[in-house]
């Protein structure tokens, strides 16, 4: 469906002075995967989604889309793939069902088709009641779903959703959860940016993990953990102050040890058994927990914790 | 679940799948649209027309070949208008399309191109100037002051070609500019001047010479002088082909500005 190779993207003019924000990355998404750009803020996510929805010019590398070349065959590209870009780009003037009826014109549907697809697509991302509603007073959530029933008035092969959940709170995440993975399973590829942890491992079946425009790391949920993270982490709080001077006694018993200003991280295969060493040398932490590693912990080892913007 | 979208069948495909659109738009705005487009140049002809008119002796030789003040100034106050439409329709819902709701860029992601979009919109602007125009000459009609009916048929045209000489120039201005403070730069310093001194309501040679040469060199004179020859029925051939041709250069110009600008905002970055 999707295939990248050594693609870039810089901004600004063709002298020095350009940002790089996509800088040589190559992804293969195959039909029905669910595939995620993981990354902080100015990883490039949006640039490359940008590219693959054939709106934004790749400035080298190789990019087919459905097998086109988005420079030679945009609009056959933008005919067959839906998109929910990261900003909404509704018109809030206009009621629902407008919103989306006008945007099925645009892709050349016949009327009636049009409008029997509104219907359908309304009841999907349940919004039916809100047909006559002005944009302007949904909230936030429901944007995002109108968004999302728009992207599938034209029944794309190809799904692109750039952080389809940031800004929601959990109630209408959730809903957007369960309509994307229902056409996950009616096997619908999904693309999909975002720097959730969770909305990664739930709805991807692939990742890759990018950072200042380069992927950093590949592969399912569980094999980046695998990979990128030992299977237990064990969660140490020293008093405040303490945990500097504490660090180097146990920094042997795990694999990677992480100071945090309020607790160490002990990266370890087996967490009780490090935590029960750390008895053994009389410590004693005022409060200790072991957990499974998550993708977070891949993330943020990966793309440090460090704050960008 | 592929069911494959038409691909297009000619140059005026794209923009007829935005006719639904702009009619979806206009149904929402019509209502606030029929005071200043429908009212106001009425006041402006009662105003000035017959109420200040009546004070100006419709010397013919003095007006441009007028017989009453109101039979100079209504093709003038109709060119007027067609502009000032122009300069509403192209200035801020087109900054709203690019940065506050961003609707030309729900536009892009789909099979529809710049072009495309630039030309049903201006498809638009041309319905808005031919129903504002088709109404003041309606109203206009039974003042007894149009001396040729086709010349009032083909001015009717004249505003269409006017109108499409501002609304691209103004387009293209718009969407690089991007900044909503430069519009009231352009109002002041465009669209009042030119309302006043362009020879809508006095013969430009009443004009000091440098004046009066600025004034026939700026598009709103080309199209209030080439409306003013039509319902006069005093059609000069030689000099409204000058005109028709600037307005046309001019529309034509901006037409290719507009597309370069916008797909520089939309899709080139
Ligand atoms: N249109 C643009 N012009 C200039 N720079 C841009 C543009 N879009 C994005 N960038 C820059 O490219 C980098 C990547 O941005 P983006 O792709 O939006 O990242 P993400 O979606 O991962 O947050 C950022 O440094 C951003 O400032
Ligand atoms: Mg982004």
């Amino acid at each position: 469906m999707i295939r990248a190779v050594d693609l870039r993207k810089s901004f600004g003019g063709k002298d020095g002075d350009a940002v790089e924000a996509v800088s040589g990355i190559s992804v293969d998404v195959g039909r029905g995967e669910a595939f995620g750009f993981l990354g902080p803020n100015g990883a490039g996510k949006s640039s490359t989604m940008r590219m693959i929805a054939a709106v934004s010019p790749v400035t080298s590398g190789e990019l087919r889309i459905l097998g086109m070349d988005p420079a030679v065959d945009g609009p056959a590209i933008r005919g067959r793939i839906g998109v929910c870009p990261q900003e909404d780009t509704l018109d809030t003037e206009l009621n629902v069902l407008d919103n989306l009826y006008i945007y099925g014109r645009y892709f050349g549907l016949p009327r009636a088709e049009v409008r029997q697809r509104c219907e359908e697509l309304l009841e999907f991302v349940q919004l039916t009641e809100k047909a006559k509603s002005k944009v302007e007073d949904l909230s936030g959530g429901m944007k995002r779903r109108l968004t999302i029933a728009r992207s599938l008035i034209n029944r794309p092969d190809l799904l692109l959703l750039d952080e389809p959940t940031t800004g929601l709170d959990p109630q209408a995440r959730h809903v957007v959860w369960d309509r994307l993975f229902r056409l996950k399973q009616q096997g619908v590829t999904l693309v999909l940016t975002t720097h959730y942890m969770d909305e990664a491992e739930q709805l991807c079946d692939r990742l890759v993990v990018m950072d200042k425009g380069l992927i950093v790391a590949e592969g399912s949920p569980a094999e980046l953990i695998r990979t990128h993270s030992t299977r237990e982490v064990a969660e140490l709080r020293f008093g405040i102050g303490e945990n500097e001077t504490v660090a180097p006694k146990i920094e042997d018993l795990a694999e990677r040890i992480e100071v945090l200003p309020d607790r160490i991280l002990l990266y370890t295969q087996n967490g009780e058994e490090a935590i029960a060493k750390v008895h053994e040398r009389g410590l004693d932490p005022a409060m200790s927990l072991v957990r499974r590693s998550s993708l977070e912990d891949v993330f943020l080892r990966l793309t440090g914790r460090t704050l960008v913007d | 679940m592929a069911t494959p979208v038409p691909l297009r069948t000619g140059p005026f495909d794209g923009a007829g799948r935005l006719v639904d659109y702009w009619a979806t738009v206009y149904r929402r705005t019509w209502r606030g649209s029929v005071i200043s487009s429908f009212l106001v140049p009425l006041l402006y002809i009662v105003a000035m027309g017959v109420l200040l008119g009546g004070f100006i002796k419709g010397d013919p030789a003095k007006l441009e070949g007028a017989t009453s003040y109101l039979a100079f100034v209504a093709p003038g106050m109709l060119a007027a208008q067609s502009m000032t439409t122009v300069f509403g329709e192209v200035t801020y819902p087109v900054i709203s399309m690019i940065k506050w709701q961003k609707v030309y860029f729900s536009m892009v992601a789909t099979p529809l191109t710049v072009a495309d979009i630039v030309l049903a919109q201006l498809g638009f602007v041309m319905f808005r100037v031919a129903t504002v125009s088709a109404v003041f000459l309606a109203v206009m009609a039974p003042f007894g002051v149009f001396e040729s009916w086709s010349g009032v048929v083909a001015a009717f045209f004249v505003q269409l070609l006017l109108g499409l000489a501002f609304a691209t120039p103004i387009f293209a201005f718009t969407a690089f500019v991007m900044n909503e403070n430069a519009f009231a730069l352009i109002f002041r310093l465009g669209m009042i001047p030119l309302f006043l001194f362009s020879g809508a309501f006095f013969p430009i040679t009443n004009l000091s010479a440098p004046m009066e040469w600025f004034a026939r060199v700026t598009p709103l004179w080309h199209g209030v002088d080439l409306s003013r020859q039509l319902v006069l029925g005093r059609l000069d051939a030689s000099s409204a082909l000058v005109h028709v041709v600037y307005l046309a250069v001019l529309a034509a110009a901006g037409w290719w500005l507009t597309v370069r600008n916008l797909r520089r905002r939309l899709v080139e970055t």
